[in-house]
């Protein structure tokens, strides 16, 4: 089971947060016009990466924000972790 | 019975405990502190078992977690559990145990056919074999297979036992109580750290209980008792005996099962039988000592072959000789101290030692105590069939591959030690890149990925001085590094005999003309010439070896055979043993019963119970519970014999004559607060919110990015920033993470908070003709006249005193209203709307009159909103803005979301009028069509209409607006029922929604 740290909670267990997905897909704004690929990019299609990732975690059993985490999909291991409004350098 | 095996002075056994016993129907005694296998060895039992596939007689082993042979069948209690090693079941009064994968007893073995059909049963011979003919497998093969194979039976009875979790954070978790572990413990402990010290045994100490040392003035034994009892009376030490560290997971995450109840006859009152903990640890040190690995000979899985450690172990601990005329195998010193043991109780031994000529000073006290030692020696072959009675021996020559002279010696047992194999399971399991250590000829952990640390014999440190000096040294070091604290311990001095290197030898060559059976794992029955087989056949990776031989894969995970298998890989490839590697060690380390893994997550305890404000009415009115997610409804409310068909009819009707009132509390509810929240409604459903008013509501759909319907409900405006929303109850938490998600992370600029108030609001539905009258008695001093409070209109009123919201909302399709109290208020509310209501005729319905109420409306729901209709299938498509974006709106263009022929909701009626639809049956145009027969759609609810007084589905059919009057079937294979229907209108009551707006 992962240790996370929720950047408003502190380290917590995996068990309280819920997974959310890759950080780094970003909604085409509302009313803008898109292409099939555009929308299909967003709505499906995702890289399936090996190694450092940057993804979505809930605290979902804690403070219920949404927080980005930046984790090594293979190894597990978590090198990062930032507040929805913090932009992923 | 006598203990003829049994000494009188030696021992840890409490001799003035007797425990009676019995084993296969026959009743022993024992001492308290005996495991059942010095038990039944000290009462002259030597066959335990039959092997796994060619049913061999199997006696003992080893004296502990590694034990591949003396599994038993327990029971305990009235209780029966499969998979018990003897050797670490411990002794209690009235015990009882059978052997397994013996018919019909392990004396007299119907299956032990197999060991001379063995030329059939080859390495992967449940590939090959039984593949023809096919119509033998079922009636032949399979059963024959299936009574041969297995470890015991599991109980098909509820296990009345009761099993915990725990969730632990520690400094340093220590798994292990030898040499290693208490000295690390001391010094961490000393220097303030939170230690965890875990010790699978019901004895702490390890190999110090039996190894003749000295530290300090004590001998190893005294010393590990004073460290324990130190350990034990400080605050921050759990020190914990029968609990087994058997999982390390991420980020120092390891699970360890306690065995609190299973030594006793039964399990105390409130307490459990096991434990299972979870700890997340900042530091881990592993000290799980080392097994020692076997010599392969010709037919070395007779019972009497054991490991020398364990013979060591059963005469120290428990005062049981495993035999009166032992024959020492070695290839190094273990051998000896083991030889010496049973000399000192007045045994004699023969020590067969594999090496020409070694020196050291546990050799010269063996010599010096006379000792017969034969060097340059090997066994070839153990003789005998359920139990050694002599040993084939014969001379090797220098380069281990020509034999003597073969000569037969008299013995009852071999004592076998082929070196000592580092315990290196956890270590390996935290990722940790294990290597090769040519000196010992095993692996240890290398780089570690976690914070673990691995310390003595797991770490292939054998010499005691070493190992207290590295561990005291790493407990201080990272106690130190965690506590700041630097109390230096000072090291005690050891006293201990120096032993000589070890000879690589692991496998005496077959003798020629002879074909003696080589086991390499003991508990598949994997022999030398199956490995040959395997590779013979093309098998090179391990990991493919290893799957198709079954090497170590049974439930020892190979901790005796793993290392000979890959030095026998290694010799056929010609490869060094690190370039073949090991396979993979995986959780758990040794078998957890399922009950400890399932903790008290059982029955109704699997998932929370959440019960409305009015339970307790429901209950006392008769009502029949159903679970609606985690939430318990009533289904209905049983009057005399009435059953579930009856009594949702009788609610139903009364709701469509009268009026009736249904608890709805359970219906996620969301307050939604901000400037920006009416923008977010706007975004968030397919219709358009902006212009919603003050005390008005209004039913929303909302989607997913991908256009399926997420969810519906009302949302009702309370204020100028004020709203409330509700959701289904099945995904009232979905809905919430949703809005979260994009208020936080996509539209973070909106300034609306949501907060979930499902819990805070108890809600009933009022609905029927006469739900009007009962409203006006009830807030007799509001308007709720159809001016005052029209259709979806939304009021707050005074219920005798309590703050009440009233909703002019309707699921039913009658005239209805929803009124909420404060939860604390909720049975109040109720009582008040069933008194006021009963000049009416009121009565409460449950969910299935609810379901015939909506279903024979036409209004869809879970059954239709099923995750994979988009709003058109649902006849929703009104509800979507043209004029506004909205989340989905995109996906909703794709090319088969606007096909000619999608699928659209539609209602069913059976031709005859009185064949009951089951729900998920397909619908088809020809009932005789051949198979597959092409689906058009489905049934997706089914109920009695009570308006037409027949039965009235709603379905999801292709092309479903077309197909008004078209004359179809149901299938159900299932139910077997093949049902000429016509299609109609989902809407099959009140068409124009003419009654709610009455």
């Amino acid at each position: 089971m992962l240790h996370i740290k929720c950047p408003h909670c502190g380290m917590r267990s995996q068990n309280e947060f819920s997974y959310g997905g890759d950080a780094s897909v970003k909604r085409p704004e509302l009313g803008k016009e898109t292409s099939d690929e555009e929308w299909n990019n967003f709505v499906y299609n995702r890289k399936s990466l090996r190694g450092k990732h940057w993804e979505l975690w809930q605290h979902l059993s804690g403070c219920r924000q949404w927080i980005k985490v930046e984790r090594d999909t293979a190894t597990h291991e978590i090198f990062n972790t930032l507040k929805a409004n913090e932009e992923i350098s | 019975m006598s203990q003829n095996f049994r000494l009188e002075n030696i021992g840890l056994i409490n001799r003035n405990k007797k425990l009676s016993f019995k084993f296969n129907g026959k009743d022993y005694f024992g001492y308290e502190g005996d495991t059942l296998a010095s038990a039944l060895i000290a009462n002259g039992v030597h066959l335990v078992g039959r092997s796994f596939k060619y049913h061999r007689p199997r006696g003992f082993f080893g004296a502990g977690v590694d034990e591949p042979y003396a599994i038993v069948q327990l029971y305990r209690n009235g209780e029966t559990e499969p998979n018990i090693k003897a050797t670490e079941q411990e002794l209690f009064e009235g015990l009882e145990a059978k052997s397994v994968n013996c018919w019909p007893s392990v004396n007299f073995d119907v299956g032990a056919i197999n060991n001379f059909l063995k030329i059939f049963l080859p390495a992967g011979f449940y590939y090959k074999t039984f593949m023809w003919p096919k119509s033998f497998w079922y009636k032949i093969y399979e059963p024959f297979i299936r009574k041969a194979a297995g470890l015991g039976v599991a109980s098909i009875e509820h296990d009345k036992e009761r099993y915990e979790h725990k969730y632990e954070y520690c400094d340093l978790l220590i798994a292990g109580s030898g040499p290693s572990g208490l000295a690390s413990a001391y010094a961490a402990a000393k220097n303030g750290a939170r230690v965890i010290l875990a010790e699978d045994k019901s004895r702490f100490g390890g190999t110090l209980l039996t190894s003749e040392v000295n530290i300090g003035n004590k001998s190893g034994k005294e010393w590990a008792e004073g460290i324990i009892s130190e350990l034990k009376e400080m605050p921050n030490v759990t020190v914990k005996n029968r609990s087994q560290v058997f999982g390390y997971y991420d980020h120092n995450m390891l699970v360890m099962s306690e065995r609190i109840s299973d030594h006793l006859p039964e399990t105390k009152k409130f307490h459990p039988k096991q434990r299972l903990w979870y700890i997340r640890a900042k530091e881990v040190l592993i000290s799980s000592g080392s097994i020692e690995r076997p010599i392969v000979f010709g037919n070395n899985d007779t019972p009497g072959v054991i490991l020398s450690s364990a013979a060591k172990e059963y005469l120290k601990v428990y005062g049981v000789l495993v035999g009166k005329n032992p024959l020492i195998f070695t290839n190094n010193d273990s051998g000896y101290e083991t030889a010496i043991e049973f000399k000192k109780n007045g045994v004699e031994t023969i020590i067969l030692d594999t090496r020409k000529n070694p020196q050291s000073e546990i050799i010269d006290e063996a010599k010096n105590l006379g000792i017969n030692i034969k060097f340059s020696y090997v066994v070839v072959a153990a003789q005998g069939y359920k139990k050694v009675r002599s040993a084939d021996i014969a001379k090797i020559s220098d380069n281990k591959e020509e034999l003597g002279v073969i000569e037969n010696i008299k013995c009852d047992c071999i004592c076998v030690s082929g070196y000592w194999t580092p315990t290196i399971h956890l270590a390996s399991q935290s990722g940790n890149k294990t290597k090769f250590n040519e000196d010992i000829d095993a692996f240890v952990p290398g780089i570690s990925k976690q914070n673990e640390k691995t310390l003595g014999a797991a770490n292939g440190i054998y010499t005691l001085n070493e190992t207290l000096k590295s561990s005291f040294e790493t407990g201080h070091e990272l106690a130190k590094k965690i506590t700041n604290n630097d109390n230096k311990i000072s090291f005690p001095n050891v006293v201990e005999k120096k032993s000589t290197v070890h000879d690589k030898f692991w496998c005496v060559p077959l003798p020629k003309g002879k074909n003696y059976k080589r086991f390499l794992d003991f508990q598949n029955d994997v022999a030398v010439s199956d490995i040959e087989i395997a590779l013979k056949e093309g098998y090179r990776s391990i990991e493919h070896v290893k799957r198709y031989t079954t090497l170590g894969m049974a439930t020892d995970q190979g901790k005796t055979s793993n290392l000979n298998g890959l030095q026998l890989v290694s010799k056929i490839e010609n490869k060094v043993v690190p370039n073949v590697g090991h396979t993979t060690f995986r959780p758990p380390y040794t078998p957890v019963s399922i009950g400890a893994i399932v903790g008290r997550e059982i029955g109704k305890h699997s998932k929370p119970t959440r019960k409305s404000p009015m339970h307790s009415w429901h209950e006392k009115n008769n009502a029949v519970f159903v679970d609606a997610g985690v939430w318990l409804r009533p289904r209905y409310y049983k009057q005399g014999d009435e059953n579930l068909f009856e009594a949702s009819k009788r609610e139903a009707k009364n709701v469509r004559a009268n009026v009736g009132v249904c608890d709805v509390t359970t219906l996620g509810k969301i307050d939604i607060k901000g400037p920006d929240a009416a923008e977010l409604l706007n975004r968030v459903y397919t219709n358009a919110w902006l212009k919603l008013p003050i005390g008005k509501a209004r039913y929303g759909v909302m989607l997913r990015e991908d256009g399926i319907v997420m969810d519906d409900g009302t949302t009702t405006r309370i204020s100028e920033n004020h709203y409330h929303m509700t959701t289904t109850t099945a995904q009232a938490a979905n809905v919430l993470s949703h809005l979260e998600y994009y208020l936080q992370l996509v539209w973070p600029e909106l300034n609306v908070n949501v907060v979930s108030t499902t819990e805070q609001w108890a809600g009933a539905a009022i609905a029927g003709p006469k739900s009007r009258d009962l409203l006006q008695k009830l807030f007799p001093n509001s308007d709720v006249s159809k001016e005052g409070l029209p259709f979806m209109g939304y009021m707050e009123a005074d219920l005798f005193g309590v703050k009440a919201r009233i909703f002019r909302i309707s699921f039913s399709g009658e005239l209805a209203y929803e009124v909420n109290v404060e939860s604390d208020n909720g049975n109040f509310m109720w009582e008040k709307i069933i008194e006021a209501g009963q000049e009416f005729e009121i009565q409460p319905y449950g969910t299935e009159a609810l379901s015939t109420l909506r279903i024979e409306m036409g209004h869809v729901a879970g059954s239709e909103l099923d995750g994979r209709t988009i709003p058109y299938d649902n006849s929703l498509e009104g509800l979507l803005s043209k004029k506004k974006d909205f989340i989905g709106k995109r996906s909703l263009i794709r090319e088969a979301f606007t096909a000619e022929d999608r699928q659209k909701v539609v209602g069913v009626v059976p031709l005859d009028k009185k064949t009951s639809i089951p729900e998920g049956s397909h619908l088809v145009k020809d009932s005789n069509a051949p198979l597959p027969n092409p689906k058009l759609g489905y049934i997706s609810a089914s109920c009695w209409s009570v308006e037409h007084n027949n039965p009235f589905s709603l379905a999801i059919l292709k092309d479903g607006k077309n197909m008004i009057g078209e004359k179809l079937f149901v299938m159900s294979p299932l139910k077997n029922k093949i049902i000429p229907v016509e299609i109609v209108s989902s809407h099959y009551v009140d068409p124009k929604g003419e009654r709610v707006r009455s």
